[in-house]
């Protein structure tokens, strides 16, 4: 058995081809391998989107019909009464538009400042020499460990008497309390030590005699980093942006707590006004449809980049 | 300044080191300037409110409250474990989820990666659909799974249809025997493929010389799993269970969505117990005091973890 193994296996021409049974249940072998792998794989496919395809069929369905399609194979097929009627209820009973600016509004400043301020402090740690430079990168180590479940409900009571200016009657005041506020949502956000250990990584795998090079031709170091590291360390941006990207946009915990303004309020918290007296299951599936569409349209373009970038978060070991 | 050394060899050097120097002061300029933005933010949301949940933890401090916070030494810490008897249900709980996510997660996780980790049609396909729950939000997925628990729901009639009507389920989500295992259920559905990405990135550090060197000497697909991915695969596995330990013990959204903590308290968690404390009915005293046991917990896991991965090297 392991004879014919190797000989089927080490692919060498010089030498004699192997008889020709052996080869032919070898390759059945395989086959039967493959489909027994690709019947696992759609197995777990399966377990895996059920519940998606159900949201999304369900969102095109009356309630009474969703209620009753669930004893059947209609509950995941678009049968019966097909409409877009939910999306419209959805609209009617809550300011979907506004959440879903909110949300975008939120992740981007987010996304896009943390990318900036992450970046430029990643350079600092590793490209340039400076007192304390050690100690600041320990410290950004240290808390990397530091799950926000822990600083949540203390920092509550940190924003509510934060300064904050805020303009009355045309003259510009200042006020204590974040609380109820775009910024509260964003600015705590934008700092991230697991953003700035990855930049801090990536930026050390590039030779610093690029970085010398300009100097001696008279650029500054913010040229350096704005003209050199930057447009070399598109994989680097690309998985900050992924990795922070689903976390703002998923906010759930923290606006809940610091905003009760309809008006600020994200797409996450918006959920709660479906579940009253008789939850309207229909409009509950087009909206969460409505608010899942988005981020999954982005993750199918951009798979690759998404994969590569989790991945790269488990790298760090 | 300085002595001028007597020498004139000795002047070289020494001119060198101060032209050194002040390239180093800009160089410590530029370097604070450009830390600033972050290491200021990080000061303001983070350092100031772990120092805060530390000493907010010995006080009596409430959200909203005309009188100054008091200092009350151990009280909450005391309060926590002999005073309250649904945060010692809270650790239970906790502790439960745990246990049974992290393996099962873990190898599931892996069972999967070892599926998709090949050279075949289609393959890509399945590592997206395999991820998908992971970028749904977690809050969209715990309504979902909330509806499909139901009673006369979709689980329990795609149970029903799959045992012939031999069995039909249960209440799940109000019931306090089955509450907690629907929430591991699903929330082990939701994030498998978030660590199935992980270990299919561990697998693929593996050499492939290492598979045709077991495949020469006969081994079966079993040996050579054992025998070379196993082995090779440390350094993820030491990561990915850590990963999905300290998400397990943060477990706070579905509970929240799912379920509030009930029925009985037999789904309320360490997380869900301190916002409700802290936010709900404002005792932030007492919230910072079971935060801080959380972190606690966090931080052994993390140490438990630099000793595991320093072994290895």
């Amino acid at each position: 058995m392991s004879e014919t193994r190797t000989l089927t296996t080490a692919r060498d021409a010089r030498r004699p081809s192997p008889p020709v049974r052996p080869v032919r249940s070898e390759k059945s072998h395989r086959l039967r391998g493959k489909i027994l792998v690709y019947i696992a794989m759609s197995l777990f496919g399966m377990l895996f989107l059920f519940p998606l395809v159900f949201m999304f069929v369900s969102s095109l369905k009356p309630d009474a019909q969703i209620l009753q399609d669930v004893d059947s194979v209609n509950a995941f097929l678009p049968t019966g009464d097909i409409s877009l009627d939910n999306y419209f209820g959805v609209f009617d009973r809550v300011p979907v538009a506004q959440f879903l600016f909110n949300s975008v509004f939120v992740t981007v400043l987010t996304v896009g400042l943390g990318l900036i301020v992450n970046s430029m402090a990643g350079f600092a740690l590793s490209r340039l020499q400076w007192k304390g430079r050690i100690v600041v990168l320990a410290v950004v180590i240290a808390t990397l460990i530091v799950p926000f479940e822990t600083i949540a409900v203390p920092m509550v009571y940190w924003v509510a008497q934060l300064p904050t200016l805020v303009i009355e009657g045309g003259v510009l005041k200042y006020d204590f309390g974040w609380l109820n506020t775009y910024e509260v949502q964003i600015v705590p956000f934008i700092a991230n030590a697991f953003s700035i250990f990855l930049f801090t990584q990536y930026f050390s795998t590039i030779p610093k005699s690029l970085d010398e090079a300009a100097r001696i031709d008279g650029a500054s170091w913010f040229t350096i980093y704005r003209r050199i590291l930057v447009p070399l360390s598109g994989p680097a941006f690309a998985t900050v942006a992924i990795l922070t990207f689903l976390p703002a946009w998923n906010q759930y915990l923290w606006p809940l707590m610091v905003v009760q303004k309809e008006e600020l309020r994200p797409v996450m918290v918006g959920m709660q006004y479906f579940f009253q007296l008789n939850t309207a299951w229909g409009e509950v599936m087009a909206y969460t449809s409505l608010i899942t569409l988005p981020v999954l349209i982005v993750f199918l373009i951009f798979q690759r980049a998404f994969v590569s970038s989790i991945a790269a978060s488990g790298v760090k070991g | 300044m300085t002595v001028t050394p007597p020498t004139v060899a000795a002047e070289e050097p020494r001119r060198e080191l101060r032209r050194f120097r002040s390239i180093k002061g800009r160089e410590t300029w530029a370097g604070l300037g450009m830390i600033a933005p972050a290491g200021i933010l990080l000061v303001l949301f983070l350092i100031i409110p772990v120092v805060l949940a530390f000493t907010l933890s010995f006080t009596n401090a409430r959200l909203i409250s005309p009188n100054p916070p008091r200092f009350v030494g151990m009280d909450n810490f005391v309060r926590a474990f002999t005073a309250d008897p649904l945060f010692v249900q809270s650790v239970g709980n906790t502790a439960v989820f745990a246990l049974v996510v992290v393996p099962v997660q873990a190898a599931l996780g892996l069972l999967l990666a070892v599926l998709v980790n090949r050279r075949m049609r289609g393959v890509t396909a399945f590592r997206v659909i395999f991820f998908i729950p992971v970028v749904t939000s977690i809050v969209v997925v715990s309504i979902l799974w909330k509806f499909m628990y139901q009673q006369d729901g979709l689980i329990n009639s795609m149970i029903d249809a799959l045992t012939f009507g031999l069995w039909s389920g249960a209440d799940w989500l109000n019931d306090p025997q089955t509450a907690l295992g629907a929430i591991i259920f699903m929330s082990i559905w939701q994030a498998v493929g978030f660590h199935m990405i992980i270990w299919l990135s561990g697998l693929q550090t593996i050499p492939e010389e290492l598979y045709e060197a077991a495949r020469m000497d006969g081994a079966s697909p079993w040996r050579q799993f054992t025998n070379v991915t196993w082995p090779g695969l440390r350094p993820t596995m030491v990561f990915v269970l850590v990963t999905i330990t300290i998400a397990a013990l943060g477990l706070f959204v579905q509970v929240d969505v799912m379920t509030q903590g009930g029925p009985q308290g037999s789904t309320s968690t360490i997380v869900f117990h301190a916002v409700r404390k802290g936010y709900e009915q404002q005792e932030i005293g007492y919230a910072a005091a079971i935060s801080l046991i959380f972190f606690v917990a966090v931080l052994i896991i993390a140490l438990i973890q630099r000793r595991l991965t320093r072994e290895k090297d």
